[in-house]
């Protein structure tokens, strides 16, 4: 990354100026052989990633959409069913773990080292508690029988099943990638505190950190439309 | 495509005060959820969500400091998925 050579150096016709510039550009790629990385690169293939992360939960959200509009009624029936005021403090909890995470990137840029690690932390507890909620979340539903194939939902009306499914297969999907992006993020404290993810080289973190705003942009749209609209 | 000099740091505050914003607009979409709307709900909830969203992208995800690439590539993601969801939708209205 690091330039050795002097901007105009290369327009110099000085025989040895251009010999020096040759034996640069060779220390240059021994140097770089090591710690050269394709930083843009690397963000562009995440944010790339990120789009097609974003077009398979924009797909279910199609699917939730085209329901509501075949089964209003169910739908306002079985999403009533959902507690908000757990689906809020999910929603309050994943906001901070995105906090958590945007600073996490701001102290590795600024070289402090700890702070990163216990924000990364931070991030990893919110983390944990969305998923303690989600799990007593679900586990009452099941306990109700309302789950994907159960009697209650095949004997009921059909638009309450698809609600149902839908809320499990995208909570669920959801829910797997908070689980992955906590085991990341765990990751990528090690080497954070190993000092791999430094102030010269943050790309992991940063990688790491879109991928978990990504699950809590996925939220802020889950929250709405099977909390609180129905 | 060296772009490591030029890395724009946002600040502790300024993270703060946009989660404060978040904070909000997420009271604001269960407040109005709450009134009666009707289908008025869905919008303003869906609105307001794409606030938020917005809000994420731009700061927590560094998007106002990144290139025109990046960008457009947003842009493209987007673009593509209203067409996928407008195009359903003008089948599923009007079948």
């Amino acid at each position: 990354m690091k330039r050795t050579r002097a901007p105009g150096s290369a327009s110099r016709s000085d025989c040895n100026t251009r010999m020096e510039t040759g034996f640069d550009f060779i220390r240059d790629m021994e140097m770089n052989h090591q710690e050269q990385k394709d930083y843009f690169g690397a963000k562009l293939g995440m944010w790339l990633f990120l789009f097609t992360e974003l077009l398979l939960f924009g797909g279910l959200f199609l699917l939730y959409a085209v329901y509501l509009k075949r089964y209003p009624h169910e739908f306002a029936t079985a999403g009533r069913q959902l507690d908000w005021i757990l689906g809020a403090t999910n929603t309050v909890i994943l906001l901070t773990s995105s906090l958590s995470a945007a600073m996490a990137v701001t102290a590795a840029q600024r070289g402090e080292t700890r702070r990163v690690v216990a924000l990364i932390g931070g991030t990893i507890l919110c983390a944990a508690g969305f998923m303690v909620i989600k799990y007593f979340e679900w586990s009452a539903k099941i306990g109700h029988g309302i789950y994907p194939g159960s009697e209650q939902l095949k004997n009921g009306p059909p638009g309450e099943s698809v609600f149902f499914s839908l809320y499990y297969m995208t909570t669920g999907i959801h829910g797997l990638h908070v689980v992955i992006g906590a085991l990341l993020l765990a990751w990528i404290a090690l080497k954070a505190r190993s000092g791999a993810v430094n102030a010269s080289d943050y790309i992991l973190l940063e990688n790491g950190a879109l991928y978990w705003h990504l699950v809590d942009l996925i939220w802020i749209f889950i929250f709405p439309l099977y909390y609180l609209v129905l | 495509m060296d772009r490591h000099e030029q890395h724009h740091i946002i600040g502790y505050r300024k993270l703060t005060g946009i989660w404060l914003v978040l904070l909000i607009l997420t009271a604001l979409t269960v407040a109005i959820t709450r009134v009666e709307l009707g289908g008025y709900k869905v919008i303003a909830a869906l609105t307001i969500a794409c606030a938020k969203a917005g809000l994420v992208i731009v700061f927590f995800m560094h998007m106002k400091y990144e290139g025109r690439l990046l960008r457009w590539l947003l842009f493209l993601a987007l673009v593509t998925l209203a067409i996928f969801i407008g195009l359903t939708f003008f089948d599923v209205l009007y079948r």
